[in-house]
């Protein structure tokens, strides 16, 4: 017979099974909804988007992700062997500085670089001045213009991870290689490269998703992606169900990379990171090679971060006076609430999630987090997509059967939804880390002490993970504050942000608009970045 | 024939007042395995990485074969060597399987050759199941033995060991010493053992290098290391040791516990401190004894005294560990040394 004592630990433990549950499905749904849709019969609008764009769309898509994966790889591996192993002028200044790209979102890079090189830009104005007019200069709106763009702004993930890689490394590793026979330069080929490989592949599956995630610079450049595909179906044809399909092709592209990022991550676990570190013992580079490493750094730093700045800067300074109005404050203000909003509720999810696997650390327990912190890979438009046919879907219900006029799919819900499911891995990641610094021996120390439930909440847990918590809030504000599809997909009207407001103006080619809503932006991602930095090793 | 000589061979590192190694001479000849022994910061490693390369000495020579790999600045890379290095952490190569790691160094052969060679020395560490494994799947021990087999393949011309059992629990280290010495003996291979623990050099080496801060202490077996210590350090360093006062008279030296020959050139009327080992007393339990115990320590197959002599030194004594004495026992104690080591009483700190 069940006794009474037993039916409250099992009510406890249903329950935080169900809220883990409840933030898998919202992962699990919107997925399900769009990849159904892949069975579904094909409508007029699918039809005439297969015999016109599908193609492109795919060739563009492909085309992309390889050339900003090569490029990023390149990138991100060159500069950070020469930071972590080599010894160049201003090398503990480019350490850190190379990370600053982060900080600018790839669509305002974007906007920027059009603006500069595009025709009747500055560069191009003032060249065909002392050139003339036919000496051949690139033309930026171009597939190369969109790779290059992309592989400036998300070059510092694969630079953050292989830094690591290359830090935790140590030397023994390249000493033993020596030893046998090798020299440093082939040792690097055979050993220190391979050695890292985990956390590159790690680094550039990120880039990738994030690629494929991108939205806003592939929509300034006219180059049609996934992203703007699905957009443009729904908000250009009006065909929800033509987008979901554009959807579920783009959820099998992002599938590919999910799987070898786990992969990676998986295999990072077995290299052992030492004790001694690289340091001290830096390749010594020639004069030569130490001003080209110089020159190669800081080539990159001022494309990728000083002279987007310096020019936003400057275009700023010419609107302040007609745009910094009463409006502007106004996207400011909802740029504000939705971030804040979005991070409270997101590390508020993020807490119960980490708690059901500490309290109830079962099998299903474990697959939901799983599945939760999966969200991070489906790209803003899938989301917006497939959220969004669900409301629908209720909101007809509740007028057939209740006949009230409530509508869910116009409201901030909708939008949360989305956001929490983007980004709830991204304030998972420093909860967990912060929480698993509390051991179970602590917690009973503490009983021990006659400190129980809540008090050991406020006198223990609270403390410690304080800093683990402010790092998600912070995480999960700025990224909602420069997401563009979601918000574009899904706002209820009226609710414009300040990445909305680039978009329009960048639509319309007014980009010295475009540039104080960004510099706000920008300002609000140099915060995590501080924090990565101060972190160093991540 | 001579494999490695040190030649006087000085090194400061850079931002360093002191100098890590400063004149230290050795040779090792063919087979033969020397352990660099000294506590840490006696600059044994920095050695290890003299002879392996990773550092070039100031001053002195390097000698690989008779060949002199270090002139005017001018230095053999590592890697033109031919030395093999064992790291305490092993440093295996995480995304290479066990057969090629050992096959890495394996560079200038025809791959059945490389083949060939692989299989031998697996199966001679004893890994042949394992070889298809990935670090990171295998023991501490088995580790120990890719990094050893990996070091040997190419055939250096020495191997470096650097503190290379530190990293195994107590049992797996017995065994792994004996292993090792084992390999090493079968392949005829030279080494250069560094470690901090006098056991594992007296167990595995030929010669003992005792280095106390970058100084070379003494060079030698490791029965004279042990039995006739130079200095007071070394006497210190590989065991027991307890010092008391002596005053030479003659052909004896006299001192508290009876006289004991005089080897030495010190003149009549030095005052010395001869240097007891444990195993050089025996304890004969009496009411009259002078001598006191003042404590017992079981140490499986011995135990350990502490006495207290008349004149208030402390000494020790080992006896075996069927009999016990009990605490505060007054005792007679019997000298039966058969090397008498004495110091001027200067050398000796009390």
């Amino acid at each position: 017979m069940l006794s009474i004592k037993g039916i409250v630990p099992r009510l406890r433990a249903g329950g935080w099974g169900l809220a883990a549950f409840a933030l898998a499905a919202l992962v699990f749904v919107p997925l399900a909804v769009v990849l159904s849709s892949l069975f579904t019969v094909n409508d007029e609008v699918w039809n005439h988007l297969v015999e016109t764009t599908l193609s492109r769309v795919l060739f563009n898509t492909l085309f992309l992700t390889v050339g900003v994966g090569f490029g990023t790889a390149f990138l991100g591996v060159s500069l950070a062997w020469l930071t972590a192993a080599c010894d160049f002028p201003g090398r503990k200044v480019f350490d850190w500085a190379l990370m600053l790209p982060m900080a600018i979102p790839a669509y305002v890079t974007a906007f920027v670089a059009i603006g500069l090189l595009d025709f009747t830009g500055p560069v191009r104005t003032i060249l065909r001045e002392w050139l003339g007019p036919e000496y051949g200069f690139p033309e930026i709106r171009s597939r190369g213009g969109v790779i290059l763009v992309m592989t400036l702004t998300l070059y510092p993930y694969v630079y953050l991870l292989a830094r690591n890689a290359f830090l935790t490394q140590g030397r023994r590793a390249l000493e033993v290689a020596q030893s046998l026979g090798e020299s440093r330069w082939s040792g690097f080929f055979r050993v220190t490269l391979p050695m890292a490989r985990p956390w590159i592949i790690g680094g550039v599956t990120l880039v990738l998703m994030e690629t494929l995630a991108d939205f806003g610079t592939v929509s300034i450049f006219n180059y049609d992606t996934f992203a703007t595909a699905i957009y443009k179906a729904w908000f250009g044809l009006f065909s929800i169900s033509a987008a979901s399909q554009l959807a579920s092709l783009l959820v099998l592209f992002v599938f590919v990379f999910l799987v070898m990022e786990q992969y990676a991550t998986y295999r990072t676990r077995y290299t052992r990171a030492e004790r001694s570190g690289a340091s001290g013992d830096r390749v010594a580079l020639s004069p030569l090679t130490k001003w080209l490493a110089f020159t190669f750094s800081l080539l990159i730093l001022s494309a990728a971060f000083l002279l987007p700045l310096a020019q936003l800067l400057f275009w700023s300074w010419h609107v302040l006076l007609s745009d910094l109005d009463s409006r502007y404050f106004d996207l400011l203000g909802h740029s504000l609430f939705l971030g804040s909003l979005a991070a409270i509720i997101t590390v508020g999810a993020v807490l119960i999630l980490v708690y059901a696997n500490r309290l109830y650390n079962t099998f299903p327990v474990r697959v939901m987090v799983r599945i939760s912190t999966l969200g991070y890979a489906l790209p803003g438009s899938v989301l917006a997509v497939g959220i969004f046919i669900p409301l629908a879907w209720f909101d007809e219900q509740l007028i057939a059967f209740f006949d009230v006029d409530l509508f869910l799919q116009g409201t901030l819900l909708a939008m949360f939804c989305a956001y929490l499911v983007r980004f709830l891995a991204v304030a998972h990641h420093p909860i967990q880390s912060a929480i698993q610094r509390i051991s179970s021996n602590i917690d009973e120390s503490a009983k021990n002490l006659g400190c129980n439930g809540w008090a050991m909440l406020r006198k223990i847990h609270l403390p410690i993970m304080r800093g683990g918590l402010m790092t998600a809030l912070v995480l999960v504000f700025v990224d909602v504050m420069k997401e563009m599809p979601i918000t574009l997909m899904t706002r209820p009207f009226g609710w414009d942000t300040l990445s909305i407001r680039i978009f329009e103006m960048t639509s319309e080619g007014e980009w010295e608009r475009a540039a104080l809503p960004a510099v706000a932006l920008v300002l609000a991602g140099l915060i995590p970045v501080i924090l990565l930095t101060r972190e160093r090793v991540i | 024939m001579t494999v490695i000589e040190l030649d006087k061979v000085s090194l400061t590192y850079p931002n360093s007042a002191t100098s890590a190694v400063s004149d230290i001479s050795f040779q090792i000849k063919k087979g033969e395995v020397l352990a660099l022994l000294g506590p840490s910061g006696s600059g044994k490693t920095t050695l290890l990485r003299l002879i392996a390369g990773f550092e070039h000495p100031d001053e002195g020579l390097v000698l690989l074969e008779g060949r002199n790999v270090c002139q005017s600045g001018d230095c053999v890379p590592p890697e033109k060597r031919g030395i093999g290095m064992v790291f305490q952490d092993y440093a295996l190569f995480p995304h290479l399987s066990v057969s090629q790691n050992i096959a890495f160094g394996l560079k200038k052969m025809s791959r059945s050759d490389r083949l060939k060679k692989v299989n031998e020395i697996i199966e001679m560490v004893g890994l042949t199941p394992f070889r298809e494994r990935y670090p990171h799947e295998l023991s501490g021990g088995q580790q120990q033995r890719v990094a050893l087999a990996r070091a040997l393949a190419p055939d250096p011309i020495v191997v470096l060991l650097d503190e290379p059992f530190s990293n195994l629990d107590p049992d797996m280290r017995t065994e792994m010493r004996r292993e090792v010495s084992a390999i090493l003996k079968n392949t005829g291979s030279t080494a250069v053992l560094v470690t901090h623990d006098h056991e594992e050099a007296f167990c595995m080496a030929d010669q003992i290098v005792l280095l106390n801060q970058g100084r070379l202490e003494q060079y030698g077996s490791p029965e004279a290391i042990y039995h006739t210590p130079l200095t007071p350090f070394v006497a210190d360093f590989v065991g027991q040791a307890d010092f008391i006062p002596g005053l030479v008279q003659g052909k004896v030296i006299e001192t508290v516990i009876g006289d004991l020959q005089n080897k030495t050139g010190f003149a009549s009327g030095t005052e010395v401190m001869v240097m007891i080992r444990p195993d050089d007393i025996d304890l004969l339990p009496r009411e009259t004894g002078k001598t006191t115990i003042l404590a017992r320590q079981f140490r499986g197959s011995e135990n350990l005294y502490t006495l207290q002599l008349p004149t208030g030194e402390i000494v020790h004594s080992s006896q075996h560990s069927l009999t016990v004495i009990p605490e505060q026992t007054k005792v007679n104690i019997r000298l039966k040394m058969t090397h008498t080591v004495v110091f001027e009483k200067s050398e000796v700190k009390s």
